[in-house]
C-alpha cells in the first residue's frame, strides 16, 4: 500500500512538471495554431537562470524562482517579436522551422558558455519525513504545490480576466477581434510571457528535484510535455494539465508494475491508443474541415 | 539542372583547393584524437585534450621523435564527438581520409569508441582507446575475433565486473544488492549484467535489476521499486554526470544502504555534482593518484602545474594511450600506418602510469589490475588493490 503510495507521490511530481510545460505549448497553439518547438528549450534555459542568479546573486528561493520565470517570459516575448511575428502570415511549416532553429540556438548558445553539466546549490532544506516504510520530501510537496498553484493563477487569468477573454477570442477568430479594439500584437505578447514564463518555472522546479543541468535536458522533456499537450487536446489549457499529469502518472505506474526497461514503449503505446480513440484530445474539440 | 550541375562544378573546385592546401609536411607526424569535448560527459573530453596535449608536447619541447635518421615532430588533430555516436564514427572517417593521421586515441566513453572503432578497423588506422572497457570495442562485430587494428590502455568490464561483484561479497560483506542502469549505454549495460552474473554464481543475490535510458533525470519509480525490494547495497555502473541525481533522489526516498560505483564515476566532476552525498561509496577505478609510484607522481605533477587539477582516470590513461603509441612508432622506426599497427602488436607489456600492462598476441587488450576507490570528505582515496 505504502508503495502505492510512494509512486502516486513520484508520479504527481514528474506530472506537474511535465503539466507546467505542457501549458506554454498548448497557450502558443491556442492562440496562433503555432507550435513552438523552442519551448522545451527555453524550459532548459529557465533551469540556467535559475542556477546563475543562485550562485552569482545568491538569491534564496522565491526571488530566484520570480527572476528566472521574468527572465524568460522576456526572451519568450523577444523571440516571438523577433523570430515568429514576421511569419505570421507565412505558412505554418515555415513557422515550424523557425521554431526548431531557435531551440537549437538556444542549446548550442548555451553549449557554447559551457559544456558543463551544472549543479544548482539546494535553495530549500530539504526534509524527509517517513511515516511507516513511506517517504515524502518537502521537496517533492513543494514542486507539486507550487505547479498546482501556478495553474490555478493561470487558470483564473484565462477564464476570468479581460486579457484572457482576449486570449480566448484570439484563439476563436484571429480577424474579427481586431475590429473589437482589441490589440492582437498586445495580446499575443502576453501569451507568449505566461507560457515561456511557467516553462521557466518549470526549469527552476526540475533544477531542484534534478539538481543537475545540461544544455540538452530541455529536448526530452520538451518533447513529452509537447505529446502531454497533444493527448489532452491541444489548445485546450486544462486539457494540457490533465495531460501531463497522465503522462507522469502513466509513465511512473509503467515502471513500477512492468520491467523499467519497457517504461517509454508502454507508456507511448498507450498514449497512442488514447490519440486513436480520441484523435483531438480529451479535451481538445473535433473541428470539422470546411473545403 | 544547369544551375545544380554548376553548382556541382563549384563544390568540386572548392574541394580541390582545400585538399591542395593541406599538402603534406613531411617532417610531421599527424595522431588524431576523438574526445567527448561537448554532450553528456564532457569532464571525460576534457581530461583526454588535456593529457594528449600534454604528452606530445613533452615529445615534441625534447625535439620530436627519432625514427630512423631524421627526427619528426608530432602534430595532434583534435576533434569533437559531441557526445554522439554517429559523430564519432565521422571524425574518425574524416581523420583517416581528409587529415591523413598515422594514428587514432580516443573516443573514451564505449559507445562512441565502438562506432569510431569499425570506422579504424575499416581504414586500417590504429586506434586506441583510452577508457574504453566495453570488450566489444575489440572485437569484431561479424566473426567476434579480435579487431586488427583497435586497442586500448585499460581493463576491460569482464574484470572490472568480477572485482566488484568480489569487494562486494568478501570485503563489504554484503549480500543482496540492486543495480540501476543505464540500458541505452554499451558501457552501463555490459559491466551491470557481468556483475550481476558474478555476484550471484558466487553466493550473493540481485534483488532488484532496475534500468533507465540515456538523458532520464527522473528515477524516482526505480528507486522505490529498488526500496521495496531491500537490497543491502546498490550498484550504479553510470557516468558520472548521473550518478548525483540517482543518489540523492534515494536519498529523498528514504534509501539508507550504501552505494557502489565503476570506472565511469573517476571525475572530479562527481565530487563537485554530488557535494557530501557521495562520501564514503566505493568504485572501481585504474589508478589512484594518492597511492602513486615514481613514474606516475611526475606524470601527477607535471599534470597539476599545467592545469591546476589532479589528473583523473581519463588524462593518465590517455597519457599511456600516448605512451604505447610513440613506442610502437620508435619500435617502428618509420611513419607508416601499418607498421605502427604492426608494432603495436608485438609489444609484449609496458610500464605506464597506470600501471603495468601485459599483452598477449592478437589480441588489444591489456592484462592489468584495477584499484579500489573510497570517497572521503570529497577526496578519492586509494582503498584496495584487484589483481587480474
Amino acid at each position: 500500500m505504502a508503495y502505492i503510495f510512494q509512486q502516486a507521490l513520484n508520479a504527481l511530481q514528474l506530472g506537474s512538471i511535465y503539466a507546467l510545460i505542457a501549458l506554454g505549448y498548448t497557450m502558443v497553439y491556442g492562440i496562433l495554431t503555432m507550435i513552438n518547438f523552442a519551448h522545451g528549450d527555453l524550459f532548459m534555459v529557465g533551469a540556467f537562470f535559475c542556477f546563475l542568479i543562485a550562485v552569482y546573486l545568491k538569491l534564496s528561493f522565491v526571488p530566484t524562482l520570480l527572476l528566472s520565470m521574468l527572465a524568460v517570459a522576456f526572451l519568450g516575448v523577444v523571440i516571438e517579436r523577433l523570430a515568429y511575428k514576421p511569419l505570421r502570415n507565412a505558412p505554418r511549416v515555415s513557422a515550424i522551422i523557425t521554431a526548431l532553429g531557435v531551440g537549437l540556438f538556444l542549446e548550442n548558445f548555451t553549449l557554447a558558455l559551457s559544456p558543463y553539466p551544472k549543479h544548482i546549490p539546494p535553495l530549500l532544506e530539504n526534509i524527509t519525513w517517513t511515516i511507516g516504510s513511506l517517504s515524502i520530501s518537502s521537496l517533492q510537496i513543494i514542486v507539486i504545490v507550487l505547479s498546482l498553484v501556478l495553474m490555478l493563477i493561470l487558470d483564473f487569468i484565462v477564464q476570468h480576466t479581460k486579457a484572457g477573454m482576449a486570449m480566448r477570442a484570439i484563439s476563436w477568430d484571429k480577424t474579427i477581434v481586431p475590429l473589437m479594439g482589441v490589440s492582437v500584437n498586445k495580446i499575443i505578447s502576453l501569451t507568449f510571457a505566461i507560457g515561456t514564463g511557467l516553462g521557466g518555472a518549470a526549469g527552476v522546479m526540475y533544477g531542484l528535484a534534478y539538481p543537475v543541468i545540461d544544455p540538452y535536458m530541455g529536448i526530452m522533456v520538451g518533447w513529452k510535455a509537447f505529446i502531454c499537450a497533444v493527448v489532452g487536446g491541444i489548445g485546450n489549457v486544462r486539457g494540457a494539465m490533465i495531460g501531463g499529469f497522465i503522462l507522469g502518472a502513466v509513465e511512473i505506474m509503467v515502471a513500477a508494475f512492468f520491467p523499467s526497461t519497457y517504461r517509454d514503449f508502454v507508456a507511448f503505446t498507450l498514449l497512442l491508443i488514447l490519440l486513436i480513440v480520441r484523435p483531438y484530445g480529451i479535451l481538445g474539440k473535433p473541428q470539422p474541415q470546411k473545403v | 539542372m544547369k544551375k545544380s550541375a554548376i553548382f556541382f562544378v563549384l563544390l568540386v573546385i572548392i574541394s580541390l583547393g582545400i585538399c591542395g592546401c593541406s599538402r603534406e609536411d613531411s617532417s610531421q607526424i599527424k595522431i588524431g584524437v576523438i574526445a567527448e569535448l561537448t554532450g553528456d560527459v564532457p569532464a571525460v573530453g576534457a581530461s583526454c585534450k588535456n593529457a594528449a596535449e600534454m604528452a606530445v608536447a613533452e615529445v615534441n619541447d625534447a625535439g620530436g621523435i627519432q625514427l630512423g635518421d631524421k627526427k619528426f615532430k608530432i602534430k595532434l588533430i583534435i576533434e569533437d564527438n559531441a557526445g554522439k555516436a554517429d559523430q564519432s564514427a565521422s571524425s574518425a572517417q574524416k581523420l583517416i581520409t581528409q587529415q591523413n593521421v598515422t594514428a587514432i586515441v580516443g573516443p573514451n566513453a564505449s559507445r562512441y569508441a565502438l562506432p569510431a572503432a569499425e570506422i579504424a578497423e575499416t581504414g586500417k588506422v590504429v586506434l586506441i582507446t583510452p577508457w574504453s572497457t566495453a570488450p566489444k570495442a575489440t572485437l569484431d562485430s561479424r566473426t567476434n575475433a579480435s579487431k586488427k587494428y583497435v586497442f586500448r590502455a585499460c581493463f576491460i568490464d569482464p574484470f572490472q565486473g568480477g572485482v566488484l561483484a568480489k569487494f562486494t561479497l568478501t570485503n563489504l560483506k554484503l549480500k543482496k544488492a540492486a543495480v540501476l542502469y543505464d540500458v541505452a549505454s554499451e558501457y552501463n549495460k555490459g559491466i551491470a549484467e557481468i556483475f550481476k552474473e558474478v555476484y550471484e554464481k558466487n553466493g550473493g543475490k540481485v534483488v532488484a535489476f532496475e534500468t533507465y535510458t540515456t538523458n532520464d533525470k527522473d528515477f524516482s519509480s526505480q528507486l522505490t521499486k529498488i526500496k521495496q525490494a531491500a537490497p543491502d547495497i546498490i550498484f550504479l555502473p553510470n557516468y558520472y554526470s548521473e550518478v548525483p541525481l540517482q543518489i540523492q533522489q534515494a536519498k529523498r526516498l528514504g534509501i539508507t544502504v550504501p552505494f557502489i560505483g565503476s570506472d565511469s564515476w573517476g571525475s572530479e566532476e562527481l565530487i563537485k555534482l554530488c557535494g557530501k552525498d557521495c562520501n564514503d561509496y566505493y568504485f572501481s577505478t585504474h589508478y589512484a593518484a594518492d597511492a602513486a609510484t615514481e613514474a606516475t607522481k611526475k606524470f601527477i605533477a607535471g599534470y597539476k602545474a599545467k592545469y591546476g587539477t589532479t589528473p583523473d582516470d581519463v588524462a593518465a590513461l590517455t597519457y599511456d594511450s600516448f605512451g604505447l603509441l610513440l613506442q610502437a612508432l620508435k619500435t617502428a622506426g618509420k611513419n607508416d600506418r601499418q607498421a605502427v599497427r604492426d608494432a603495436l602488436s608485438k609489444i609484449p607489456q609496458y610500464e605506464g602510469v597506470t600501471g603495468n600492462m601485459q599483452f598477449k598476441e592478437g589480441s588489444g587488450d591489456p592484462v592489468k589490475s584495477a584499484v579500489i576507490l573510497k570517497i572521503k570528505d570529497g577526496k578519492f582515496t586509494w582503498f584496495a588493490n584487484a589483481k587480474p
